[in-house]
């Protein structure tokens, strides 16, 4: 018998300052032929380590913040100076260099920061008010000396790492004008054992690999999640049938309906920038072609039509043209073709393996697995001038994820033999992984802002 | 009892030959050929049947194998063949293989089988899937011709999905690429 199970989770922040809620409450729906496992979900957080840190990085202290709430369960300061280390915008200053541990912009003294080169300055405490826990932080320009934030943010105690990863935000946003992908999530496949016994995960966590849930379960391949462009739905192939089929899982209630199986490969579902439509790889027709299908009446339309392989296709951030790998040439190369048809345009001429293309945020890079000296890794070409570049350092690299900000790529590698997530910085400069306890994890996706 | 699939080629003639010489050789290992005929209740699949751990998959031994313990009424034993890297060409050593198992669709029409296409892990994991797919249908080709019945044959591709062997090594993926026919 298949097993599967889907889980959901729950969330809240709520903010004095800035009035947006960050997650939906969330309903559990049992239908069907899932089968709630009770008990806890196998643990499959993942860990952070930094694998290639960025010299150009601006250096930040991010001060422990005073606890006057006493006993909490998470260090927000640690949380927030994490974020901003990953991000590979910022150093922030270790805790044993710093001189003293202001919380209060009134108690710093600039000279102490300038001397250990800070460049900016984050202090902050937290108190306990009816059950809640209350944030309040600044952030302040060492050279200047001037607070460029100041803000109390209030959230339960099951929630402190969402508002440091709130925190993170605003700081990231103020400092580098970019807006802060903090408070996102990923989504990720895993798998445990080998051959009939391989047992397959779908998770979703947050950005930083913590609080991670399980969304379903299986003893049949899963794979391609891929993220509704409003956050709450997921995309993906489920072999639970013993065949492909593209089904898309509400991740508040639970609900999922089988979206397609058409008869042979029914894979790589992506959606359109407005989530109406959703491009697909199907043969149904012989070889893998790509498609669109329209979700509401479910309408399927083909795109392409060549005796190649056809399959990755990924939305320009315009909705009017899509990418997708296509063999056409001899081996696998990245194409652009509009919608509505049309010839497509080839867009990959470096080296002979180019394939699972994605679009960054503004649409003029290209982040894909390229095939070079150093096996397959993360590359980027600028669409423009057609020049490509590995960014990652990595065992062979596959699934590259774009953060909603563009700023960083997460994708699928290899440590050892085990499979884990790997991060990189869009320009390339810095690099972390994030192993998980236990089995492979592959299949990255990000999702889009979700506050 | 043979079914003589419909010889559209020499080639195909001549594997046939070569087939029908080790039936005749191989014979029934435990004397009694007695299959249920249909095969659907053989419930065990191929998958795993590739060595585990050990060296280099041996494409003859499979080969002979796989002919010697044929018989019309019975699934042929081996029900995995392996391919080169980047190649959905079938292996000269598994033809006999295949060959074996045209010949038991063609002698049980009501049998039916999946072709289950898998890569080794190198490469983006949706464009593999699409390589397991043409890996099953070159196998599903052959098989046509062989005069196998398009409706008792099915093609799902698992690309690298569910590999038979861990490890970044040559002999994982050796034994990952493959064709498994699942009854």
């Amino acid at each position: 018998m298949r097993a599967l199970n889907a889980s959901w989770w729950t969330r809240r922040v709520s903010k004095t300052v800035a009035n947006t809620s960050l997650a939906k409450r969330l309903l559990a729906v049992v239908a069907g032929m899932l089968v709630w496992l009770a008990g806890p979900a196998a643990q499959a957080d993942l860990t952070i380590d930094i694998t290639r840190g960025n010299e150009r990085a601006t250096p930040i202290a991010v001060v422990p913040f005073a606890d006057q709430a006493g006993g909490l369960p998470e260090d927000i300061a640690q949380v927030v100076s994490d974020d901003l280390e990953r991000s590979g915008y910022f150093e922030p200053l270790p805790r044993s260099e710093m001189f003293n541990q202001p919380s209060t912009s009134e108690e710093v003294t600039y000279g102490d920061w300038r001397s250990l080169d800070s460049r900016y300055l984050v202090v902050g405490s937290t108190s306990q008010e009816g059950g809640q826990v209350k944030v309040r932080f600044e952030l302040l320009d060492v050279s200047g000396e001037t607070r460029l934030l100041g803000e109390t943010v209030t959230a339960s105690s099951s929630d402190l790492r969402g508002a440091a990863h709130y925190i993170s935000d605003q700081i990231f946003e103020e400092i580098t004008g970019i807006r802060g992908a903090f408070s996102t999530r990923i989504a990720y496949v895993t798998s445990q054992g080998v051959g009939d016994n391989t047992q397959y995960g779908l998770y979703v966590a947050d950005a930083d690999g913590r609080n991670s849930q399980q969304v379903l379960t299986s003893d049949e391949p899963i794979m391609s999640p891929a993220w509704s462009p409003d956050g709450g739905k997921l995309a993906y192939v489920s072999f639970e049938t013993e065949r492909p089929a593209i089904y898309v899982q509400n991740l508040a209630t639970g609900q999922r309906v089988k979206l397609t199986d058409f008869e042979g490969l029914n894979s790589a579902p992506s959606w359109s920038p407005d989530g109406r439509r959703l491009a697909m790889a199907l043969s149904r027709d012989g070889q893998p072609e790509i498609y669109v299908m329209d979700i509401g009446s479910r309408n399927v339309q083909r795109v392409t039509n060549s005796s190649s392989i056809e399959t990755e296709p990924a939305w320009a951030p315009d909705g009017r043209s899509l990418i997708f790998t296509s063999d056409r040439s001899g081996g696998p190369q990245i194409y652009r073709q509009s919608v509505s048809g049309g010839e497509a345009e080839r867009l990959t001429y470096t080296g002979n393996y180019n394939a699972r293309g994605r679009l960054s945020p503004d649409g003029e890079t290209l982040f894909l697995i390229h095939r070079g000296n150093n096996g397959y890794q993360v590359a980027k070409q600028d669409l423009e001038s057609g020049r490509l570049v590995e960014i990652s350092d990595a065992q062979q690299a596959e699934s590259p994820s774009i953060a909603p900000n563009g700023t960083m790529v997460i994708f699928a590698t290899q440590q050892g033999s085990t499979g884990v997530l790997g991060a990189v910085t869009a320009d390339g400069r810095a690099q972390f992984r994030l192993p998980a306890a236990q089995g492979d994890v592959r299949e990255p996706a990000w999702s889009p802002f979700l506050n | 009892m043979f079914l003589k699939p419909y010889a559209r080629s020499l080639a195909i003639a001549a594997s046939l030959a070569v087939l029908a010489g080790c039936s005749s050789t191989g014979g029934t290992q435990d004397g009694s050929a007695a299959g249920t005929g249909t095969g659907g209740t053989m419930g065990g699949t191929g998958v795993g049947t590739g060595t585990a751990g050990s060296g280099q998959v041996s494409g003859s031994g499979y080969g002979t194998d796989g002919a010697g313990q044929m018989a019309d009424g019975r699934i042929p034993e081996v029900r995995t063949i392996y391919f080169n890297y980047d190649s959905d060409a079938i292996r000269p050593e598994f033809e006999s293989v295949v060959n074996a198992h045209a010949q038991y669709l063609s002698s049980n029409p009501n049998a039916s089988v999946v072709l289950q296409g898998h890569t080794d892990e190198r490469g983006t994991r949706e464009y593999n899937l699409a390589l397991g797919e043409r890996r099953a249908g070159s196998v599903e080709r052959y098989l046509r011709l062989q005069g196998v019945n398009p409706s008792q044959m099915e093609v799902v591709s698992y690309g690298e999905e569910r590999p038979a062997a861990r490890g970044s090594n040559e002999d994982a993926f050796a034994q990952n690429r493959r064709v498994v026919f699942a009854y």
